[in-house]
């Protein structure tokens, strides 16, 4: 990665708190265009509530985010800008279950893009085939197995043209034999050069995509760094022990 | 609202006509023995004592007609005003919420049968609106409350990723709403309207009292005039009876269809 890409999410000293129990504790990270980062860590420690801050899906109490050189948080942004260039991908799919997945991917080209329909649609089949899934179209999504279900989701999100995409925990909710096609799918939108942040226990994903593997823990960052430096040579114990008990 | 979370031991007992299931036998067949044999009924007491009936048979029809306009336009209008409720119900805005939450304790608070009197006087204090029509929008408010629950529930029970995830492809939550989330909700709310439009059509009897010529008015009409009060009254309680079951059995094979497709 050069040094002199643009920066496009960037994420400082972000605290938040539910209650009183604080889920973020001064966070700062800054992901440029076309980098790859994997959030890991224990449950509880924060790395869904971070993504899911940087499009606005949570609040934050201290701190600034920026995407693109917008303010997330600053009311006067059109927050649905911010959506439009920074895609998401849910551990739980999310599919619009009334529609079809052709209509799930062509729903907000139209609505939001403004596409017309044979645009969308020519759009969404090509999408189909690049994540492998064409000859469902016309399925509802409750006809498909959850991988098939992810990949559609991840097509949906690839719809929009976005400039990132954020994945939170993607194959967490799926049986281990539909993982690997959907990261396969997630491999190849990183050799693409899609601007990626992803939340996951996958450790091989994060050792062969990531460039930059970012660890926490009780809201914190605890350990940032290449992945061969994290996997190989932790400095900080907590990431150690992390380790030690998933691999 | 105070919902019942105090207690989570709850029973369900439907209000009106129940909508028979296939799986509750005994009532299957209850709706069976009631429907055709009030059909039966009515078809002997018309032809086999033509005396004493026929005239009732031939005089009310036209009550018939009106109740079923005044329950078609009370269920339609009070959707309109259960849904505007039912979104303001959910709403973060505190003052539309606010509104909305006090429309339903209110309503809820008062009895149909005054509510009715004081919407419709009200009403005619400020505007001359044909009579059918003031009971229509006095029905309609009353049920609108009732409405705005089921709406409310029906778009909470749809998972929260629903409006995440659109919201993530960049449309508002007005949005969301219209092409997520409601097209969603209204597949939970059909039953439970079935079951309003069935309450509906019985407290429709209730306008009889405003100078509406529903099917019971018509009968009390021809009853104070013949004094066959209680020829007369099997005859209208015949008649509804055939109505509910008719519209309760209707309802459930929609319901079927519903759950059968996707």
């Amino acid at each position: 990665m050069t040094a002199d890409s643009q920066i496009m999410i960037d994420v400082n000293r972000v605290s938040k708190f539910f209650g009183t129990f604080q889920a973020l504790n001064d966070v700062s990270f800054t992901v440029r265009d076309g980098e790859k980062v994997v959030i890991i860590g224990p449950s509880g420690s924060g790395k869904s509530t971070i993504l899911r801050s940087i499009n606005r899906l949570e609040t934050i109490d201290r701190g600034k985010i920026t995407v693109h050189g917008m303010d997330v948080c600053d009311p006067k942004v059109d927050i649905c800008k911010v959506r439009e260039e920074v895609g998401m991908v849910f551990q739980s799919f999310n599919l619009f279950p009334h529609k079809t997945v052709l209509e799930n991917l062509t729903l907000a080209q139209t609505v939001v893009r403004k596409r017309n329909k044979s645009d969308a649609e020519e759009i969404a089949m090509e999408l189909l085939r690049k994540v492998d899934i064409s000859e469902k179209a016309y399925a509802y999504p409750a006809k498909l197995s959850g991988g098939q279900q992810q990949r559609v989701a991840i097509a949906r999100s690839l719809a929009m043209n976005p400039k990132a995409i954020l994945f939170d925990e993607p194959t967490s909710a799926l049986d281990p034999e539909m993982i690997g096609e959907v990261l396969d799918v997630m491999k190849n939108l990183a050799r693409e050069g899609m601007t990626m942040i992803v939340v996951t226990h996958e450790m091989n994903f994060a050792r062969e995509v990531a460039d930059r593997v970012i660890f926490m823990d009780h809201g914190k960052i605890v350990e940032e760094g290449t992945p061969e430096h994290f996997f190989t040579n932790p400095t900080h114990d907590r990431a150690k022990l992390f380790l030690s008990q998933i691999l | 609202m105070t919902d019942n979370t105090t207690s989570n031991k709850s029973i369900d007992v439907g209000e009106g006509a129940a909508i028979p299931h296939k799986s509750d036998s005994g009532l299957f067949t209850a709706w069976r023995i009631a429907f055709f044999g009030a059909i039966g009924l009515c078809l002997y007491l018309a032809f086999g004592k033509p005396d004493s009936y026929m005239a009732i048979f031939k005089f009310i029809p036209d009550g018939i007609v009106v109740t079923f306009k005044v329950t078609i336009g009370s269920i339609l209008l009070a959707i309109v005003f259960g849904l505007i409720a039912g979104l303001g119900r959910i709403s973060t805005n505190r003052f539309i919420n606010g509104l909305a939450s006090l429309y339903v304790e209110i309503i809820r608070g008062v009895p149909l049968l005054v509510q009715l009197f004081y919407i419709y006087y009200a009403l005619g204090r400020f505007v001359k609106l044909p009579d059918m029509f003031s009971a229509i929008i006095a029905m309609a408010f009353c049920y609108g409350a009732y409405m705005a629950e089921i709406f409310r529930a029906g778009i909470q029970s749809i998972p929260k990723g629903q409006m995440e995830a659109a919201l993530s492809l960049g449309m508002s939550r007005s949005q969301a709403m219209r092409q997520v989330i409601l097209p969603q909700a209204f597949k939970v709310v059909l039953p439970p309207i079935g079951n309003e439009f069935i309450a509906l059509l019985k407290d429709s009897s209730l306008v009889s009292i405003l100078a509406v010529s529903d099917l019971l008015r018509r009968g009390r009409e021809y009853a104070s005039e013949t004094f066959s009060y209680f020829e007369t009254y099997t005859v209208i309680a015949l008649i509804y009876l055939i109505m509910t079951l008719f519209f309760s059995k209707l309802i459930g094979i929609m319901e079927e269809r519903l759950n059968d497709g996707r």
